[in-house]
């Protein structure tokens, strides 16, 4: 290599101006000699264990200097088969694999799994579930953007965030715990209600996070959204048009950044979403600032989501009131021949399906979920249980996305797009 | 019959009676897109029902599979231009494997699934990755779990299996749930794997790079 002499023709100290700016100088010419550097593409792993890729995720990166030539994703690390284990369960088992996938916000899935095949059976959940239901997606999706907002905010360096989202979030651990018994394997729901009602007390502690999280929400927008770091680290980076993103099947707020106007709950809504007055945010410029702001309005939204839920809670049991479904209670199976005999059916044999297939798609914290189940006449098991991941397609956009970028660009477009390994491995 | 006996077996096969032709079914569909297809393609259309209360399925032929979603997602009146999910279903028994497109289309706000039947001796059918890019991995998925071909797919690997796996395609229903390979037979593949596929030549020799790392972190001498 060349022997490389740099003599900076720059005065130590440099005169004022009168704007307090050092003075323009004219710099006499600096002579490099051209250092003999290497030109050829370097191949770099970022993961599979890497805390930046937010998971077992390995990112194969083929750079030119600093710049990103290509990316190639490598996946399935994670790989459980969940979906051939539930070939092997019957429907109410199977409620358990689902919030193992997206453990940042267990309750969507739990949720969108059971929608799915209630609409497969045609079974009509009552109006308290629904409220219920809607409820504690709400929650989840508050729940699984704070996680994404403390991440991201630490990869390009703001460590506060993190600490405001994640005091934030253990409130919500806190309300799963007392709703399910578990923190993150929350398994609340069943063909046909919920493993349980609300337990006494629960709204108020609901109401009280209510209470409290929009002023620290306002705190981190304060932290974030208008800092010179966050904006010149995510405006103009990883930029997607609109018609591209569509064609990607990118979902969530990674496609209303674009400027696309779609979400599940308004354009083909489940559970009365349409009767809930809310805004869905929509981005313009596609880039990972608007992927922001969308997820920031989002959980303002679901705010006031929950507020009109919790206003409209009505009373009534919350399971289907048909024993071929829903579980006896424990008093009725020990004291009533009938009750046992249904406890015992619905344990031994499940409940049977009828032929046919339903893809129930809502809108989880990451984008479309779609849940394709299909049965068989009579099957107490599915044949064949789908899961559609947001995040895998969204992660399939990545290579597009972070093409010309640097290195340090990749991170936080990868962060951008909010994924979560359990769900795209599966 | 111990537990384990169902695992190893499988699922239940179904009774003949369930094994019907279920896009011959009933359930006259009033889905827009339903009568232009058949007016359109004619017997490509191979079937069309409802399932899920609402949930319009149209069964069309495979080798005209490409022709017709292209035209589903170009002609003004269609205009799919998402691709919302791609996936397999295999019924087992012999029955033939079904590719699953599940579309929607922001244009209208309308959802449409195509499935096609393909027979277990000839699983191969048309890449769609030309009209929707986002179909890329959904593919490789299909090709991985089910073993279906996608003619003209750009980049056609394993996505979620170890690209050197060699027990088949788990999702099929003649796969048992354990594997094809016994655990025996796991170990000793796993430990009979070539260390140089995963570790250079220098990182394998004595004092090769790891160990050079390890020096450098030692205080340099003179130093204090």
């Amino acid at each position: 290599m060349a022997e490389r002499t740099i003599e900076l023709n720059v005065s130590r100290n440099p005169e004022m101006g009168v704007d307090g700016l050092p003075k323009a100088s004219p710099l006499a010419p600096i002579d490099i000699a051209e250092p003999d550097l290497g030109t050829e593409e370097m191949l770099i792993n970022i993961g599979p264990q890497h805390p930046a890729t937010h998971g077992v995720l390995r990112l194969i990166c083929e750079l030119d200097g600093e710049t990103v030539v290509d990316v190639t994703p490598d996946i399935g690390f994670l790989h459980s088969s969940f979906e051939k284990l539930g070939e092997y369960r019957t429907w109410n088992q199977i409620v358990t694999l689902t919030d193992r996938m997206d453990y940042l916000a267990p309750l969507i899935y739990n949720c969108a799994y059971v929608m799915s095949v209630e609409k497969l059976m045609g079974i009509e959940v009552t109006e308290r579930c629904k409220v219920v239901r809607v409820i504690i997606m709400e929650m989840d999706r508050i729940f699984g953007h704070l996680l994404w907002l403390g991440t991201t905010a630490i990869d390009v360096g703001a460590f506060t965030p993190f600490l405001y989202a994640f005091q934030q979030r253990e409130k919500i651990y806190k309300l799963h715990e007392s709703l399910t018994g578990a923190r993150i394997t929350t398994s609340a729901t069943r063909v046909g209600g919920m493993m349980a009602d609300l337990p006494e007390g629960w709204i108020d502690q609901l109401n009280d996070f209510l209470d409290h999280f929009p002023n620290t929400l306002g705190e981190i927008d304060r932290l974030l959204t208008g800092n010179q770091i966050h904006i010149g680290r995510t405006q103009g980076v990883g930029v997607i048009g609109a018609d591209e993103a569509i064609n990607y099947g990118l979902t969530g707020a990674n496609l209303r950044a674009a400027g696309v106007d779609y979400d599940v709950r308004k354009d083909q809504p489940y559970y009365d979403y349409e009767t809930y007055d809310f805004e869905v945010p929509i981005g313009e410029h596609g880039d990972c600032y608007d992927r922001y702001l969308c997820r920031m309005e989002e959980m303002r939204q679901s705010v006031r989501i929950l507020r009109q839920a919790i206003d409209r809670l009505p009373g009534g049991p919350i399971n289907v009131q048909d024993p071929n479904i829903s579980l006896p209670s424990k008093t009725d199976c020990m004291s009533d021949m009938e009750s046992m005999i249904h406890h015992f059916k619905l344990i031994t044999d499940g409940i049977p399906a009828p032929e046919g297939d339903c893809y129930m798609a809502i809108e989880g914290s990451k984008g479309e979920l779609g849940m394709y189940v299909v049965a068989e006449e009579g099957g107490t098991k599915p044949v064949r249980w789908r899961i559609r991941p947001p995040s895998f397609v969204n992660l399939s956009a990545i290579p597009k996305l972070a093409r010309g970028h640097l290195v340090s660009d990749l991170i936080m477009i990868n962060a951008s797009l909010d994924i979560v390994l359990g769900e795209i491995d599966r | 019959m111990g537990g384990l006996d169902a695992v190893e077996r499988g699922p239940l096969p179904s009774d003949a009676s369930a094994t019907s032709d279920s896009g011959s079914a009933a359930g006259e569909s009033d889905h827009p897109s339903v009568a232009a297809l058949r007016a359109k393609f004619g017997d490509a259309i191979q079937g069309d029902t409802v399932h899920a209360g609402d949930q319009t399925v149209v069964w069309i032929d495979p080798a005209r599979s490409l022709e017709i979603l292209t035209w589903l997602k170009d002609d003004p009146g269609q205009k799919y231009d998402m691709m919302s999910d791609v996936t397999g279903v295999d019924y087992g028994g012999g029955r033939p494997v079904e590719v699953v497109y599940q579309m929607f289309s922001t244009t209208h706000k309308r959802a449409l699934r195509i499935r096609c039947k393909l027979p277990l001796d000839a699983l191969e059918i048309d890449s769609v990755v030309g009209l929707w890019v986002g179909a890329n991995w959904l593919e490789r998925e299909v090709y991985d779990l089910f073993g279906v071909t996608f003619k003209g797919h750009p980049d056609l690997r394993r996505i979620l299996m170890p690209q050197d796996y060699a027990e088949g395609h788990p999702l099929r229903k003649d796969f048992p749930l354990r594997g094809r390979f016994s655990r025996a037979e796991q170990t000793r593949r796993a430990l009979a794997q070539d260390v140089e596929r995963f570790y250079g030549p220098e990182e394998l020799v004595e004092g090769g790079a790891p160990q050079q790392v390890a020096a450098r972190s030692e205080p340099a001498e003179g130093e204090g």
